[in-house]
């Protein structure tokens, strides 16, 4: 009866999702422009929630609450830093000169106008591919994350295939029916709702245990550790790393990166800069603390599931904590539909287009763009089945790759003898570094390469740094080609 | 164009707001305080002080003088206005 309701509340949750952006589907014109970026018409809340929905995934829902309960609430100082701060700063450093620049331009995406600038195709399709590449890593973790979710909520009686499969399903559904506009709605909704919802959870949890100090007293009972700043897995180079890569990670997320073109006015993107740093407080405060007071409670985490669901499981009624979670599939689900999405985006525009067929009718392209983002969301399906890490190490390693990109294009936007051998060379080194590194640990024949050094610092951190250097000293030792115009990113008339 | 030198001082604004939304100087500290840990109070605070700075930043004209953009021609911008150049005589 309870695993009846459990099940019949996210599926429905999930379908009133799904009808929202059928609706905004409906209202949306057909052209390129509109499907990916809604016509550049997001207003503050918008474009708010929608930036915000995207950065709610599993990583957040499920991984974050897994490693505070497993490590300490530390992860809420890692997480609000990176994000609330960090990339908000960076928000304005990319955020806002790309969308002075793709105003002027009419770029679509971050490949369309680091090509453009450099007259480039190869770099162009570089960088698209770089940005697939570690799509695919982070599409998988909202999988594993929903697979995760149902073993807990309903103590193993929904396997953790089953689980992933539905999200995949909802997933494809969703993204080839919709599209940009549709998407920006849910994750207005959801984001609202999440929101909400979240503090709710906890309040309920936290009465039910006698309050926040009394939560907090079981916690440091059962984990003395948890009380004191730092130590364990939060070493000075975890923390410092982890910001690091993950705040300048997110801002080259294809999803996140489309976000800047998409703004109605720069006074948009202010707004939302100033209230950044509050709302991922907002959402992290219940979310980590939930999951760092569970190691005080005498709940029982089974092997392999997520400790969010388990602890609404055994506090709420059997309805909520089914409402929690559809919430948290429903806003991964949008999480993931604004990646495959973005995704298709930079496939088709910035590689099929350009290099492969030129002549493709826009028929054919969005067709290829949809069998596309079904390909690309079932082969993530089949990889989520080998779950090759937990879901905060999957999701650094995604983010990691995405943030050895960041220099070069910061170099690119503030720098006007920034070369297009220079990028490239600054690009491709690291990436193909960090590649080997990670798909060693992956291959059982080679020696698994180390992912930290020293006491917890990241190396791709190391290889960010490397990035740069490349980027800057390649730069300085090669002309600027003919085809290159430092001028397409200027965006001051003086 | 020219940017007052207060402008500048938000660069190592921004680098302090981030440095300390960590709680360094609360390593290894483990006081309990209304029920939570003292150093997420820190950091919760600390993002509110962001947010207010933040909000300044962006009132103040600096967020369009640092792209070298005039703050007074942002008010009638929408669309495709920027396309002049941002600036207008």
């Amino acid at each position: 009866m309870t695993l009846g309701l459990s099940l019949g509340v996210i599926v429905g949750y999930l379908l009133l999702a799904l009808a929202v952006g059928l609706v905004a589907y409906r209202v949306s014109e057909t052209t390129a422009e509109d499907y990916y970026l809604a016509s550049r018409s997001f207003g503050t809340v918008v474009l708010l929630f929608t930036t915000f929905a995207t950065l709610l995934s599993a990583f957040t829902f499920f991984g974050g609450p897994n490693l505070a309960f497993a490590a300490g609430p530390e992860w809420l100082i890692v997480m609000g830093t990176l994000d609330g701060v960090l990339f908000a700063v960076l928000w304005y450093v990319i955020g806002y000169k790309q969308w002075l620049i793709g105003n002027r331009n009419g770029y679509v995406t971050l490949g369309e106008m680091l090509g453009d600038r450099f007259g480039s195709v190869g770099l162009r399709a570089l960088v698209a591919g770089v940005s697939l590449l570690w799509l695919f890593p982070y599409v998988m973790l909202q999988q594993m994350g929903a697979g995760e979710a149902l073993v807990g909520l309903t103590d193993g009686a929904v396997p953790y295939w089953g689980g992933a499969a539905l999200i995949t399903l909802f997933m494809i559904l969703y993204v080839v029916l919709a599209g940009m506009r549709g998407v920006a709605w849910t994750d207005t909704i959801q984001g609202l709702f999440m929101l909400s919802v979240v503090w709710l959870a906890a309040a309920w949890v936290v009465s039910a245990v006698g309050g926040v100090g009394a939560a907090t007293g079981a916690m440091l009972d059962a984990r003395p550790d948890f009380g004191s700043f730092g130590g364990g897995t939060y070493s000075v180079g975890f923390i410092v790393s982890t910001a690091i890569t993950i705040a300048f990670g997110v801002t080259m997320f294809p999803q996140i990166n489309q976000r800047f073109f998409v703004a109605k006015s720069g006074e948009t993107l202010k707004r939302s800069f100033a209230l950044w740093p509050v709302l991922v407080l907002l959402l992290f405060l219940p979310a980590f603390m939930l999951g760092a007071w569970a190691a005080g409670m005498p709940v029982d985490v089974p092997e392999g599931a997520n400790v969010l669901p388990v602890v609404l499981n055994e506090y709420t009624p059997a309805w909520f904590a089914a409402l929690v979670i559809a919430g948290a599939m429903a806003a991964m689900m949008s999480s993931s539909d604004s990646m495959l999405l973005s995704g298709s985006s930079y496939f088709t525009r910035d590689l099929y287009r350009p290099v492969i067929n030129a002549d493709a009718s826009d028929r054919r392209e969005a067709w290829i763009a949809r069998v596309g983002v079904a390909a690309f969301a079932l082969l993530a399906f089949a990889a989520s089945l080998f779950r090759p890490g937990t879901l905060i190490e999957v999701g650094s390693t995604a983010f990691s790759g995405f943030a050895l990109l960041a220099l070069p294009v910061l170099c690119a936007l503030y720098w006007d003898r920034t070369t297009r051998t220079g990028m490239i060379a600054g690009v491709l080194v690291p990436q193909v570094a960090y590649l080997a590194v990670v798909l060693s640990a992956v291959v059982g024949s080679v020696p698994t390469l180390p992912r930290t050094v020293l006491g917890g610092w990241d190396v791709a951190l190391g290889l960010m740094v490397l990035s740069g250097v490349l980027t800057v000293a390649v730069s300085l030792l090669t002309a600027p080609t003919a085809e290159s115009d430092a001028s397409r990113f200027a965006v001051a008339g003086d | 164009m020219q940017r007052p030198l207060s402008d500048l001082a938000w660069i190592p604004t921004f680098a302090l707001l981030v440095a300390f939304a960590v709680p360094w100087p609360l390593w290894g500290v483990d006081r309990v305080v209304a029920g939570l840990p003292v150093w997420i109070w820190w950091h919760v605070g600390w993002l509110g002080l962001c947010a207010v700075l933040f909000s300044r930043f962006a009132r103040s004209g600096a967020w369009e003088r640092g792209m070298g953009l005039r703050p007074e021609a942002d008010d009638d911008r929408r669309d495709g206005a920027v396309a002049g150049g941002g600036d207008r005589p």
